[in-house]
């Protein structure tokens, strides 16, 4: 099988800061990686330069279908390249970021309506759809604002599938949370890895990711330091630097 | 103890009526035209473009930064001499106040885009929205509503700035007033009726502005 997911040589600094050294990793089609490391490793840098929201340096990424590479010699996808990439890679982020100024059905309907110029009505039913499947059908018609973090969370989650993309990219995707609302986000996340959905999860709960991950990659400095099936990268960690950073988690139970 | 004499405004009161007719219609026009030029030379600040970002700040600069009746003067009196083209007085007039607005309504204008969070442009981004729609589609609307009370507060002083347009024999409140004055020998009366006309217009605009900030400020 093809992974649906495969980079290569992955580069990127911030002037003279440099955030990923040398990123080689490949997903395959329905499977769920962790992404886990200390602050600044470069996770955040590492998921948004996957769906192009950060230009990498050099290197080579291939998402389904579509391949850029990176570096002297290859010219940087065109604007236009770049959205039609982005809108088959759905990204959730920390801060949730959804549109305050809409509905919680347009936030959902927005992609399809103006990037896919769907027709109205199936927007709609298509949102709604995706909010009862997250839960929220009672929530349909208000504006974010007046919803818990959960429930937003909920929604953003709902707003990238609308897409319908091949790969869903989650970063922290429950860090903003109280942690009595951590449970509905990763219950949604668990129900779309058992539908198959391609995922690179970076998260900080580490009982989660044994769970639902298949592979565990633990990142420190801008490299992938260690990596395999999640019960043995969590349970039985070989590189030092993994073990000193799960000891923090351990000892929290 | 001055003997006032509003009788003689009121013999005027035509004069008067049109000379604010002409105030009110030269604001619309340039309050409207400078923000489409404010709107423009606001995003190219913000553009990936080092040419566009060069040239709106040098027009923004350049005409924030020279008193309005030097700009007046220079574009009616100067520029015929250098470049040959003659406009009428009100044909400079409008298109002075337009760039001179335009500047302070595009600082408005890219300051209030840059207040939106970044999360918001890269979720739409991240939908797949080339960057265009997501400044029409996400960026604006927002921006907008916090744009509204500074916008209106300039619109406020672009009205009071074209008063200096008589300086050009356009036929504004102030220059038909300044005729009045000087046929009637009644300079005190004219002047302070112009006065009160000005108060009069912008009164309720202020209080718009005002709900319109109370409202921004709860809604936030
Ligand atoms: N746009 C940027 N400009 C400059 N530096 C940046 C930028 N984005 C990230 N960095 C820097 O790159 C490094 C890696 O950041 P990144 O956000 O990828 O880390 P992370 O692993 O996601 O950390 P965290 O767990 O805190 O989210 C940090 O030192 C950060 O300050
Ligand atoms: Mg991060």
């Amino acid at each position: 099988m093809t992974p649906k997911i495969e980079i290569s040589g992955l580069r990127k600094s911030f002037g003279a800061l440099t955030v990923l050294r040398d990123i080689n990793l490949h997903v395959e089609p329905g499977q769920v990686v962790a992404l886990i490391g200390p602050s600044g490793s470069g996770k955040s840098t590492l998921l948004r330069c996957i769906n192009l929201l950060v230009m990498p340096n050099s290197g080579h990424i291939r998402v389904g279908s579509d391949s850029f590479s990176f570096g002297p010699g290859s010219k940087p996808p065109a604007v236009m390249q770049q959205a039609r990439f982005r809108s088959s890679t759905g990204m959730v982020f920390q801060h949730f970021n959804l549109f305050p100024h809409m509905t919680v059905l347009q936030n959902v309907m927005e992609g399809p309506v103006s990037v896919k110029k769907m027709p109205k009505a199936q927007a709609v039913s298509l949102a709604q759809a995706l909010l009862a499947k997250v839960g929220l059908s009672d929530k349909v018609n208000v504006f974010p604002t007046t919803l818990s973090g959960g429930q937003k969370q909920r929604v953003s989650i709902a707003r990238s599938l609308a897409m319908e993309p091949e790969v869903m990219l989650f970063d922290e995707a429950t860090s903003a949370l109280d942690p009595e609302l951590v449970g509905e986000v990763l219950g949604v996340i668990r129900k779309l890895a058992a539908e198959g959905m391609t995922m690179i999860i970076v998260t900080h709960e580490i009982s989660f990711a044994r769970e639902v991950a298949d592979r565990v990659l633990f990142m420190r400095d801008g490299l992938i330091v260690e990596q395999g099936p999640a019960r043995e990268v969590i349970g039985n960690p070989k590189e030092e630097a993994t073990k000193v950073f799960l000891s923090h988690f351990h000892t929290r139970g | 103890m001055y003997q006032w004499h509003f009788d003689i405004v009121w013999s005027y009161r035509w004069l008067f009526l049109n000379g604010t007719a002409i105030t009110v219609g030269l604001t619309i026009s340039v309050v409207f035209l400078g923000l489409l030029v404010g709107l423009v030379a606001g995003i190219a600040q913000l553009s990936h473009s080092a040419a566009a970002r060069w040239s709106s700040w040098l027009y923004i600069e350049m005409f924030r930064l020279t008193p309005l009746l030097v700009l007046l003067l220079w574009v009616y009196y100067a520029l015929p001499i250098m470049t040959g083209i003659k406009l009428d007085a009100l044909t400079s007039a409008v298109m002075t106040l337009t760039l001179y607005g335009g500047s302070f309504y595009a600082e408005i204008i890219r300051a209030g885009i840059v207040s939106i969070d970044r999360g918001q442009s890269e979720a739409g981004l991240a939908l797949g929205m080339p960057p265009g729609s997501v400044m029409r589609r996400i960026v604006l609307p927002q921006a907008i509503k916090r744009m509204i009370p500074p916008l209106m507060n300039q619109s406020i002083i672009q009205f009071k700035n074209t008063s200096l347009v008589s300086v050009l024999a356009v036929p504004d409140l102030l220059y038909q007033g300044q005729l009045v004055a000087m046929e009637t020998y009644r300079a005190l009366e004219v002047y302070t009726m112009i006065a009160i006309i000005y108060f009069i217009v912008l009164l309720p605009l202020t209080v718009v502005v005002k709900r319109a900030e109370n409202h921004l400020a709860q809604s936030n």
